[in-house]
């Protein structure tokens, strides 16, 4: 639409006139940043600087900061403008006194010193990490506390609510998953035990293993993808909004509020629902035995009750609460560090999960030391 | 360019804009000149941002027309609407920065969106534009969380003159603002308004800001525009709704100034 700019440049000796024309406004800013940088050699080994505006059709903020650089290059005389025409003396006015003290620009820093520093930064910054775990933890405690002084304070609808949905909820896509894994294995145990005649011993290996590890472990690692980020986020945007810092103003605990019954619900639902996976997982592992197996179901549930003791049992469930602390605690100070921005929303969320995940294997590789060093 | 468009920044005839059963603009008519800072009032819930909305394209009408620049109005993806929306920058009430750049980002989206220029002068720019609405370049850093209420009006203000419109919308751009801020930000759209020869289209209760600012004021009640016209004249309306607004218990700092 509008007509090519130009910029025409004259110089008698030392001293140069430049004459913009046409239209210098945004749209055009390709061309302008051309011309403009064209004329800047010339305008620095310039004397003194002449500016005709008088054959501009328009101007807006951009064209006339082009031309204001321009006029900065040179040195000494400041540079001399005519022709302005009234609609625009104000605006070049205006860009006149702008980009006057410029920041200084960042420092060039060695990427390798850099990539050093980042990871170094990080690795201190763990300690921070435990200290919001034990922060978490403590004043989860407190509030319990609180709660078996005051039974009356606990937060039961609330309760009620979130093992609704971490546990009744979940029950589904936990039996179905479980499930697959039980028969999976079951699947792989008869495929590679076959070979050297140790059909019946797949059957040790689905109890145990469901029982003791796998199950309770899948269960955990689907609630902190499943509930634990739910938490991260309810509670960041909740964070984000100024819902907490409002709860807080009404002489309100967000701890005893909003956090214990979240992970109340959860020391709650996680045994359970691990239950139910390792019968789902045990289930699945016996119609394979069934169909793939050539096992029939009571010489399943012979060898079953044979292989497996009441101790493994034990073992897995006692694991389920204290996964579901570690997930519930971590989800919730998550939450409570996001900060303004959807962006670190997203990121907490995120760090929620892999943190909490993370966790649980660790929690259950120090259980597996301390059960093997007691013998159970 | 022809006279009609030379001389009305936007026009709206005879539209209607309604909810379901409810009927929120009831065959409105409405001109504002090029070059004049025109303020709207009306009762909370009336409709002033149904309007404000439905000119920009984002509320669709049942009938009526709208102009901006000489551009039919259709849906935000028409072509006439973007066509329009080249020349228009609005102030949304809460800013509406995105949360996850930092205010010169923020300034410098639709200048990267729109054009084609090298990252030094988009800087310079982006700096320049933060200079104009009184912030320092120091601020440009900061992410929207890190604003104060009235800083974050201003990077969205910056935001919205990123492309040099020629209107801007305002809505509500001084609610919020203790009375030195709102006054201040009254001020720097006066300046740039008369400084980039903008067209305003402001929402606002202000009753401050209606009187020391704006060219005209249109008073918008029963899905219609009662009154219209310079503040004096408004403070003579007989309209009832328009007496009980400006004449009410909180406007009675306007009357000495008004006799």
């Amino acid at each position: 639409m509008a007509t090519e700019p130009q910029l025409a440049v004259t110089s008698r000796g030392d001293a140069l006139e430049l004459r913009p024309d046409g239209f210098w406004i945004a749209a055009n800013v390709t061309v302008l940043e051309a011309l403009a940088d064209a004329a800047a050699p010339q305008v620095e080994r310039a004397k003194s600087l002449k500016m005709d505006m008088s054959g501009l059709s328009e101007l807006d903020t951009l064209g006339a900061w082009l031309l204001e650089k321009l006029s900065r290059q040179i040195a000494g005389h400041p540079a001399e403008i005519v022709g302005v025409s009234e609609n625009y003396a104000g605006l070049i006015e205006e860009v006149r006194h702008v980009n006057r003290h410029n920041l200084p620009p960042p420092k060039a820093r060695n990427p390798v010193i850099a990539k050093v520093e980042e990871v170094g930064r990080a690795a201190w910054n763990s300690r921070e990490d435990v200290a919001v775990f034990l922060q978490m933890l403590g004043s989860l405690c407190v509030a319990l506390l609180g709660i078996i002084r005051k039974p009356r304070s606990l937060r039961l609808t609330s309760l009620v609510y979130q093992l609704y949905r971490v546990g009744w909820q979940a029950i589904p896509i936990i039996l179905l998953i479980t499930f697959l894994i039980g028969a999976i294995i079951a699947q792989q145990g008869f495929f590679h035990f076959r070979k050297f005649g140790a059909d019946s011993y797949v059957v040790d290996m689905v109890g145990i293993l469901v029982l003791r590890e796998l199950g309770v472990l899948i269960v955990a690692i689907m609630v902190a993808g499943r509930s634990g980020s739910a938490y991260t986020a309810e509670l960041g945007s909740m964070k984000m909004r100024e819902e907490i810092d409002a709860l807080s103003t009404m002489g309100l605990d967000p701890v005893v509020v909003l956090i214990l019954p979240r992970v109340l619900a959860l020391v709650l639902a996680l045994p359970i629902l691990t239950f139910i996976g390792s019968m789902a997982a045990l289930y699945g592992g016996g119609l394979v035995a069934w169909f793939y197996g050539g096992m029939g179901p009571s010489i399943f549930i012979a060898r079953l009750h044979d292989a497996v003791s009441v101790t493994h049992f034990q073992v897995g469930m006692i694991k389920a609460p204290f996964m579901a602390l570690v997930i519930g605690i971590v989800a919730c100070s998550e939450g409570l560090r996001v900060k303004g921005s959807a962006e670190s929303l997203g990121k907490q969320t995120t760090t929620s999960v892999v943190k909490s995940i993370f966790l649980v294997i660790v929690l259950d590789g120090l259980f597996a030391v301390f059960f093997a060093s007691i013998g159970m | 360019m022809d006279t009609s468009v030379g001389k009305f920044a936007i026009r709206v005839n005879d539209l209607v804009v309604g909810f379901g059963h409810r009927v929120i603009l009831d065959h409105l008519s409405l001109d504002v000149r090029r070059g004049e800072i025109l303020g709207l009032v009306g009762a909370s819930g009336g409709g002033k941002s149904v309007l404000m909305r439905t000119i920009i394209g984002l509320i669709p009408r049942r009938s009526g027309g709208i102009e901006v620049m000489g551009a039919r109005i259709g849906s935000p993806h028409d072509v006439g609407t973007q066509r329009a929306a080249g020349k228009w920058g609005i102030l949304f009430q809460q800013g509406a920065l995105f949360s996850s750049l930092t205010a010169r980002q923020n300034i410098q989206f639709p200048l990267r969106e729109n054009l084609v220029l090298s990252s030094a002068l988009l800087d310079e720019i982006a700096t320049a534009k933060l200079e104009m609405v009184g912030l320092t370049p120091e601020d440009g850093d900061k992410f929207p969380s890190e604003l104060s209420g009235g800083m974050t009006k201003r990077v969205a203000l910056a935001r919205a003159l990123a492309l040099d419109p020629a209107i801007v919308f305002l809505d509500e751009p001084t609610s919020g603002l203790d009375p030195i801020a709102a006054g201040d930000f009254d001020a720097l759209i006066k300046t740039l308004q008369k400084t980039l020869g903008l067209t305003v289209f402001m929402v606002t209760h202000d009753l401050a800001s209606l009187n020391t600012v704006c060219d005209r004021v249109a008073a918008l009640a029963d899905g219609n525009i009662v009154a219209i016209g310079p503040m004096r004249e408004l403070l003579q309306s007989d309209h009832p709704w328009v007496r009980a607004y400006f004449h009410g218990k909180r406007s009675l700092m306007l009357q000495p100034k008004a006799s």
